[in-house]
Parts: C-alpha cells; structure tokens; sequence
C-alpha cells in the first residue's frame, strides 16, 4: 500500500496515524537472523561483559550480607518491635509486584488480543521469574532459619505438625510458589519453538547439543501447533486470574492485620494496580536500553513504548485513587487510630517517605503522561520508569514502616532505621536480578520469533476466505 | 512403484503459507490422510486444511484443575479437623472460608501444569529422533522461514513416483525422499 504523501514517517502506519509494530520490510528470515543472531554470534558485545561484570560485582554484596546474616542472625537488620517488619517484607512485596507486568503482558494482553505484545512479551516474562527469584529470597531469609524453610510446606513429618491454613502468610506460600512455578512453566513452553529455530540455526556443537535438548524435538508439526496454541491460551487464562490473585494474597498480609494503616479493603485492588505500575516502569527500564544495544527498534518500536506508558497512566490513576480512599477512610472512618496514623504518615517524624511517594509515585508521572510527545520520549521515559520504579518502593516502605512505629499504645513507640546489611542485600538482589537478566539476554531468545513472525505481512494466505480477500484490497 | 522398505514420507518444500495450504487441501481432495505440515509458526489454515479441528488439551487441563481443587480443599480440611486439630482463637476446626484461598492456588497450579505437561505428553514430545530431521533442507528451514508438506508412506494411497508427480504440480521448491 503506497503511503498518502504527508506522512513521510516510515513508522508510522497511513491508515491509522499509529506507530507501527513492527518496523516495514521484514520477513521470516529477517526476524530470524535478528534475534538468533544475539544468542547464536561468536562476536559477544564487549558492553554485554561490561554489564555482566558490573551486574556481578553489585551481586556479590549480596553473598557478603546473606553470609552475614547466617553466621550472626536476623538482629544484624534493623527489624525490632515495634517496627517487626522491615526492608524483608518491602522488598519482598516490590520484587513481586514488579513481577506482575511480565504476567500481565504474556496472559492478559494475550487473551485480550493485544498482538503488540508479542514483541515484549518473553523478556517480561523473564523479568518476573528473576523478581520472583529476588522476591522469594526475602521471607525465606526473614524466618530466621532458612535451612528449615521447607517446614512451610504441608508435608507429612515425624514431629506431626502441619501448617496454619487461616494465616495470610500460609496462603503467600502457596500463592507465590503457584506464581512462580506457572511462570517459568509458561515461560519455557513458549520458549520450546524458537529453542528448535536455535539448534537449527546453531553453528557450535555444543550450542547445537544444548538447544536441541532444550528444543525437546520441536518440529514445527502442525497438529503440535494446535494444541500448543491451544495450551498457551488455557495457560494465559490460568495466569490471569493467578496474577491478580498473588498480589491480593500478599495485601491480605496486611488486611487481615487489625492495625490501621493496614485493615483496609481497598488494599487487594490498590496492591495488584500498583504491582501492574511498578512491574511496566520496570519493562521499561529494561527494554530501553535493550532496544538500543542491541538495535531493536524495529521490533520494540515507539508503538510498545506508548502503549506501556499508556498502561502506567491507567493503572498509576489507581494507584492514585487508593491513596486518596485511604486518606478519606482515614477521616470518614471517625476512628482515632485511623486518623491518627494517617497524621503520622503525612507530618510524624517520617512524613518524608510519604512525600517522596506522593511526588514520585502520583505528582511527576500523573501529569506528564498524558502527553503523547513525552510518551514516546525514550529518555523522558526511562528516567520516569526509574522514579516510579522509586515510588513504589517508597509505597511499600510507608505502608509497611509507618503503620507500624507508632501503634495505640505511645509507651511503645518507636523508629524504624534500616542497617547497612538491609541495604546490602537490597542492592544485592538488584546486582542479581541483572546479572539473570544479562544472562537471560545473551542466553535465549529474548524475543519471540515465532509470534513476530505471526505478526508479517507475509502470513496472509489469498483466496482461502472472504475475509482474508477484503483484508487484501481495504 | 511399490514403497521401498525404510521410507518415511515424501517431503515437499514450500516458500510461502499459501502455496503449503493449497497443496495441503488438494492433497486431502486427493485422498490422502497420513500427512502432516511444518511450518516455523502456528498456520492456522494448515490445520484446517489437516482436517484438525480438535485436541485433548482443555480436558487434560480440566482434570488437572478438579484435581488440584479436591486436593488442596480434602488436605486442608483433613489438616485442620482431623491430622491437626488446633484451636485457634476459638474459631471452628473446618474453617473453610480461609481454605479457599489455597484451594484457588493450587486448582490454578495442577490445570496449568496439566496443561503444560499435557500438551507436551499428547505431541509426543520430548523426542530427540524424528525421521524428518534425515532430510538435508528440513532442519535449513522448517524452523525458520519454509514451509513442509510431508505425505507419509504408511497412507494406503502413497506410491513414491506418483505421490512425487502429484507434489511436483504446486511448485514446490523440492520434493524429497525421506528416510526412517
């Protein structure tokens, strides 16, 4: 189709005035030798190894504090009574929600028919298996001895004791280890094709031998095409009620609490609407700079980015709305405990927090979102990813801190002060979410070629139908 | 001529979808049923012109969903009223109200392992050794950018020169013999 003249922008499509998916002239071939050739090359980017030792050096704080904490115990954190519960759980609660956006592209969008995500969608699902990883480490870390972790588990044993089945913190075991094993799960079979288009296309042998067990024979046969298609789409079904399930599960870890600040029930929504915005600030993050390295703004295009934005405006109004209902609640609750937490949080002793939420979370990105010229804005975007990726670990440390140190009774006032093993390991688990991810990059096919694939021009199949036919000519 | 002994199919190459679609449909006009396409995406049309309209995946999946909702509800119950009776807070033993949740978890965690596994299970995957992968342009292509007819040698109809004429007339990029 010629294009109408004044629209000169090849990326942009004339009949719709939209960035384009996918950037014109591919074909199969194309998207093939684009994205095996960063696994498959011998030349790897000296930036990649910058990156890896970079990533690596920041991981290692992370041995050092857990090494620390094994030999010396939970007291070397700032955790105390009353503020029982510190940088484990907000970390923890950020980690999974960061998480969610990878669910979220692969499962919803995909049952939702947003093709766009195809480009998008296996490194966000990658993302979330490394923020779960990072995430799991944390409460695991926080029962003091997590060589006994496993007791979590209802297992039959000789001490003849079993779980709690009416604690919130049962339920986040099986919420969050359903979470994880379904996303690596979803995130291998989708994997499983292109794993037969990289043993095809590999030169080394050993690169062939392992991609080819990964592969598990993949042919490309038709009939396990359809009950492939058949099990991705059950298997998006399945995650999207599990995704929005995992982070009510973790609010009810509050919820239940009948500590103010904490007893809402604005808190499932609100949680899982800002795990949404925290996990697409983090796709962000990533995928720009990605896109750039290794030149894939054909495939990652302007249009993925708007489209992400678009998201975090939604969903950051949400986010907005739950702060504002906790405020209202605060008041029209008539509770003294209620409102006297929520004068605490604004103007006590750690007000601070609450502000720098207020301004990173709600004030910068809210407002500028709306415009489709800062939206498509690369650098404006990626520094807005980082501030609300800021933000939202601003709101988990305000929900979790300041509800806690200072409760009904002033005699047990006290503070919260993290110690430098609480920020090592936090930076810590940032170094080995990149580091994963590096890897994860330079290792498997960070995009998907067959779904990309699906997505040319080239597809369309003349004179089968009606449909197809007045597709053609329109 | 009568099939060699050790032939697996005859293995036509396609450029685009739509010359594999209509090969494939003609093919079936023709007579012939135990035949399959490669293609390096889902072509939804190949199936249809397969005559594979269904699959045994969303059962498969369902089961595993009763599954893991009798399991998760039958332990927690078992746990708290019998296995484990503890009284906590005063609240009664067969608490289901906060059994739920669990059962929600795991109804999801079995489907979608079922669905998984199920799927890999009924392609007959994982399978290292298909006789397909014997043929020079399959592994060139079949994962990439072409697109593969394979008429098999075990169809009543299949007879290696006249099956090979018959592929010949869509051009097809090549026809070759494919050995077990």
């Amino acid at each position: 189709m010629a294009t109408k003249g004044q629209i000169s922008d090849p990326m942009i499509d004339p009949k719709t005035g939209e960035f384009a998916v996918i950037a014109p002239g591919h074909n199969f071939k194309s998207v093939t030798e684009k994205i095996a050739g960063v696994v498959l090359t011998s030349n790897t980017p000296l930036g990649w190894f910058f990156g890896l030792i970079v990533a690596s050096g920041v991981a290692t704080f992370l041995v050092i504090a857990i090494t620390w904490l094994f030999l010396k115990g939970v007291g070397i954190w700032g955790v105390t009574i009353p503020g029982a519960w510190g940088f484990a759980i907000i970390n923890f609660v950020w980690w999974i929600g960061i998480g969610h956006a990878g669910t979220l592209i692969s499962a919803i969008l995909l049952l939702f028919k947003q093709t766009w995500r195809n480009s998008i969608n296996r490194f966000a699902e990658a993302m979330t298996i490394f923020a779960v990883c990072c995430a799991g480490l944390f409460p695991v870390l926080h029962v003091g001895r997590p060589w006994l972790g496993y007791w979590l588990f209802p297992y039959p044993n000789t001490m003849n004791i079993w779980p709690q089945f009416r604690s919130p913190l049962c339920w986040d075991v099986f919420a969050v280890s359903t979470y994880a094993t379904i996303s690596v799960v979803f995130w291998y079979i989708g994997m499983v094709p292109d794993f037969g288009t990289l043993r095809d296309k590999a030169q080394f042998p050993l690169a062939k031998y392992i991609y080819g067990l990964l592969s598990l024979g993949w042919r490309g046969s038709t009939r396990h095409w359809m009950r492939y298609e058949t099990a991705s789409l059950l298997l998006a079904g399945l995650s999207t009620p599990l995704v929005l399930s995992v982070h009510t599960v973790i609010s009810f870890d509050f919820a239940v609490a009948a500590l103010p600040g904490w007893h809402t029930t604005i808190f499932p929504p609100y949680f899982v609407a800002g795990a949404i915005y925290s996990g697409f600030a983090m796709v962000l993050t990533l995928a720009i700079p990605i896109r750039k390295f290794y030149h894939m703004e054909d495939l990652v295009t302007l249009r993925h980015l708007d489209n992400m934005a678009k998201v975090m405006l939604g969903t950051g109004l949400i986010v907005a709305y739950g702060y504002g209902m906790e405020v209202f609640m605060a008041w029209y609750s008539a509770s003294h405990w209620e409102f006297f937490m929520m004068w605490n949080r604004m103007f006590g002793p750690m007000g601070w927090g609450y502000w720098i939420l207020i301004a990173t979370n709600i004030a910068i990105p809210l407002t500028t979102l709306w415009s489709r010229k800062l939206r498509v804005n690369v650098t404006y975007l990626f520094i807005l990813s980082l501030i609300v990726n800021t933000g939202m670990w601003f709101e988990r440390f305000v929900i979790v801190v300041t509800s806690l140190y200072r409760d009904f009774l002033p005699s047990s006032w006290g503070t919260y002060k993290a110690t430098k093993w609480d920020y090592m390991l936090y930076v810590g688990t940032l170094g080995m979410f990149s580091f994963l991810f590096l890897l994860f990059v330079r290792l498997a096919p960070m995009i998907p070629m067959n779904e990309i694939k699906m997505m040319l021009p080239q597809t369309k199949i003349k004179g089968l139908d009606a449909e197809t036919t007045v597709e053609e000519t329109a | 001529m009568p099939v060699k002994e050790g032939t697996y199919g005859l293995l036509a190459e396609f450029d685009t979808p739509g010359a594999l679609v209509h090969a494939t449909e003609a093919a079936r006009d023709a007579g012939y049923r135990r035949m399959e396409c490669y293609t390096p995406y889902p072509v939804e049309e190949a199936a249809e012109a397969l005559g594979v309209v269904r699959n045994r995946v969303p059962l498969l999946t369902l089961m595993g969903g009763i599954m893991g909702l009798t399991t998760a509800f039958l332990m927690q119950t078992w746990i708290s009223r019998w296995g484990y009776p503890m009284n906590f807070a005063g609240r009664p033993l067969f608490s289901w109200p906060a059994f739920i949740i669990p059962t929600y978890e795991w109804t999801i965690l079995f489907s979608g392992l079922s669905a998984a596994f199920g799927m890999l299970a009924l392609n007959g995957l994982p399978q290292p050794y298909h006789p397909l992968f014997n043929a020079p342009n399959f592994r060139q292509g079949a994962t990439d950018h072409k697109f593969f007819l394979c008429l098999e040698a075990t169809d009543p109809r299949f007879d290696v020169n006249e099956t090979r004429a018959f592929l010949e007339q869509f051009h097809a990029v090549s026809v070759v013999e494919v050995d077990l």
